[in-house]
């Protein structure tokens, strides 16, 4: 089958059963050229099964995977040019680097000039270019992981996938290699499906994000419009933090809704996601810490325009972490509400204790149909 | 001060059943063979030192002869377990699930349970003239008279493979096993096939559990007497027999020890030219496993 569209990949109604376990429940999508993809989801959402079905090492239940306009469903793993970065990386230990990244040649049958010229090229382009000789063991965590790149990108893959590879680093250089991945795909120009269940990889450096829950997507968008408009209340909860409340709704005017949450305080919110909320229906609600501002109490009471809504509270405790401190605030009803607040380390910084006044805009409250 | 004296002792302690073990059984006796092996014999109760009974052992064509056979019979074994037991290896180790693998490693053990002699009557009982094997050929009339499949050299083959693959099959399990599967599916991911994947990277992975495998199959093999005797009957002529003529019939034990010193340096030189064609170590492969 032909496709019209420049996509790399496209997964059309694509579904993996395995007994009675839906692991990839009707899942669709495509990809266009040269973008950064991620899947985002919890562990056991399904996405390894999906990456692995794109890979050739799973066949769906049905559905068709079609890469470059092409349909792969019965094309064996090494026939598809998907090439993979998986999760613990699986370059050969008994090879040095020059014969990992030749292997993928070998097999391909090119001739010894043209995979040293080509070997050679890829290791310059990850600026790795004096490794060529040197056993797997005696690389860095860092330089595994660009070789596993580079192991794959030397055969031109229409895609590439990745599993997690930045799970095994450690912090520091997990932040690195975040940016050091969006800089070589940029280089490479390739499509790059990135797996992964940390929120903070997918939104760095992804074009799109698939947000996948339960063998589903829940929502696909740009890491904006997935922060700031989620379509369902599993996505405002799992990307990025949030204070949740639940609620019931207790007056409703054109798109915005006024919602009693659970320990009694009232809130005016937007309606999100699918369906029109009425009087009396369970809601969820969800403002992010960082659309909250928390000013001592009294100082700040003038200020505050009608739209907001205003709950008084005292710091409970102060989570200092430089640029994205945050205060724990206990409000009138005994709940804790997370606030981001810029701290100076002078004297005007709240403290454990103090009374505030938390207030945002009505329409950062995103309210979900329970 | 004290803290060292007694950690010190207890290491001492720790070892000493070890120390013992290697200098009482095994150094002492070969020390005492190595002794014996260098008397010659000049006229009874009479004895020289020389090298007489090495040089006796090179100047016998039978004697080298039957070293040469034993070792490349050795050799065929070695590889034919190898051939069968990579496969239950990797079975074992990469195909079967969870539960099957233990039931599946636990029915290769059992065959130990039972002594080595009893497993070679065993194939006696089924192999000999009047044998399940030659009788049951005659009830289905493929034959019309009883065959002896016993005291010939494949019979001797197949009773010495089977009774060594296990400790083939033990160290490729524990090899393949510390394998990633994800190794095997990035070698197909790159674009190779079932050969190239098996040839590149399964192989070469496994190369320290199938060296190690293969030098204790040899060395067991080289070594072994009762399966070659009672399979091979006196057709064998495994080396072995050689040496328990010398010490028990001729009661010539300086030729016996000398042989049995000859038989040492020929496996150690088998084992040591292996380890340079694969490049391996000795420390990269059965210290490991």
């Amino acid at each position: 089958m032909q496709s019209t569209t420049e996509n790399d990949l496209e997964c059309i109604e694509v579904k993996k059963h395995f007994g009675s376990v839906r692991a990839v429940d009707d899942v669709s999508f495509d990809i266009p050229k040269g973008s950064f993809f991620s899947i985002l989801g919890p562990s056991g959402c399904g996405k390894t099964t999906l990456m692995r079905m794109i890979a050739g090492f799973e066949q769906p239940s049905s559905g068709d995977i079609r890469i470059k306009g092409r349909s792969v469903i019965g094309t064996p793993p090494n026939k598809r040019n998907v090439k993979m970065v998986f999760q613990h990386l699986a370059l050969f230990p008994m090879m040095n680097v020059y014969e990992n990244i030749a292997y993928g040649l070998r097999c391909a049958g090119a001739t010894r000039d043209v995979i040293r010229t080509k070997v050679h090229d890829v290791l310059a382009r990850i600026s790795l270019p004096d490794v060529a000789n040197r056993e797997i063991s005696q690389l860095s965590g860092g330089q595994k992981q660009r070789i596993a790149i580079a192991r794959c990108m030397v055969l031109d893959p229409d895609v590439l996938l990745l599993d997690e590879p930045l799970g095994a680093l450690d912090l520091k250089l997990r932040e690195a290699m975040k940016i050091e991945l969006k800089l070589l795909q940029h280089q490479f120009d390739t499509t790059f499906v990135y797996i992964t269940h940390d929120q903070s990889e997918a939104l760095v450096m992804s074009d799109n994000v698939a947000i996948m829950d339960k063998g589903k997507f829940v929502q696909i968008g740009t890491p904006q419009e997935l922060y700031h408009n989620p379509a369902a209340a599993f996505v405002a909860g799992f990307v990025g933090d949030t204070n949740r409340w639940a609620g019931r709704v207790t007056r409703v005017e054109n798109g915005a809704v006024e919602v009693e949450t659970e320990a009694g305080l009232f809130m005016r919110g937007s309606v999100r996601g699918a369906g029109a909320p009425s009087i009396g229906d369970l809601v969820n609600a969800f403002v992010r810490p960082e659309f909250i501002r928390a000013e001592k109490s009294g100082a700040a009471a003038q200020k505050i325009d009608a739209g907001h809504n205003v709950i008084e509270g005292k710091i409970d405790s102060i989570l200092f972490n430089g640029a994205n401190s945050r205060v724990l605030v206990r409000d009138r009803a005994g709940e804790l509400i997370e606030a981001d607040v810029v701290l100076t380390g002078g004297t005007e910084d709240l403290k454990p204790k103090d009374d505030v006044t938390l207030s945002w805009r009505a329409e950062q409250t995103m309210s979900f149909l329970a | 001060m004290k803290q060292n004296d007694i950690k010190r002792l207890s290491l001492y302690l720790l070892f000493a059943p070890f120390a013992l073990w290697i200098t009482l059984l095994i150094v002492l006796p070969h020390l005492g063979m190595l002794y014996i092996s260098l008397r010659e014999k000049v006229a009874p109760r009479v004895y020289e030192f020389g090298f007489a009974n090495y040089i006796n052992f090179f100047n016998e064509p039978i004697y080298w002869n039957t070293l040469l056979r034993t070792g490349s019979m050795s050799l065929l074994v070695t590889v034919l377990a190898l051939l069968l037991g990579f496969p239950i290896a990797y079975y074992i180790a990469k195909i079967a699930g969870h539960r099957t693998r233990g039931a599946l490693f636990l029915m290769c053990l059992i065959p130990l349970w039972v002594s080595d002699l009893i497993r070679a009557f065993g194939w006696i009982l089924l192999l000999r003239e009047t044998g399940v094997i030659s009788s049951g050929l005659q009830w289905a009339g493929l034959i019309n008279a009883p065959i002896e499949f016993l005291y010939n050299d494949a019979t001797v083959i197949v009773g010495l493979v089977y009774t060594v693959i296990l400790f083939m099959i033990v160290p490729l399990v524990s090899t393949l096993d510390g394998m990633d599967d994800s190794m095997i599916e990035a070698g197909y991911n790159l674009g190779g096939n079932g050969p190239t994947v098996l040839r590149r990277i399964i192989i070469p992975y496994a190369m320290p559990g199938i060296v190690s495998g293969c030098i204790v199959v040899f060395m067991l093999t080289a070594g072994s007497y009762l399966t070659p005797i009672l399979l091979g009957g006196k057709n064998s002529s495994w080396f072995t027999e050689q040496i328990y003529d010398q010490f028990i019939t001729r009661y010539n034990w300086e030729s016996g020890a000398a042989f049995g010193f000859v038989l040492l340096a020929f496996t150690s030189l088998v084992i040591w030219i292996g380890l340079k064609l694969s490049g391996q170590t000795l420390n990269s492969t059965v210290a490991r496993s």
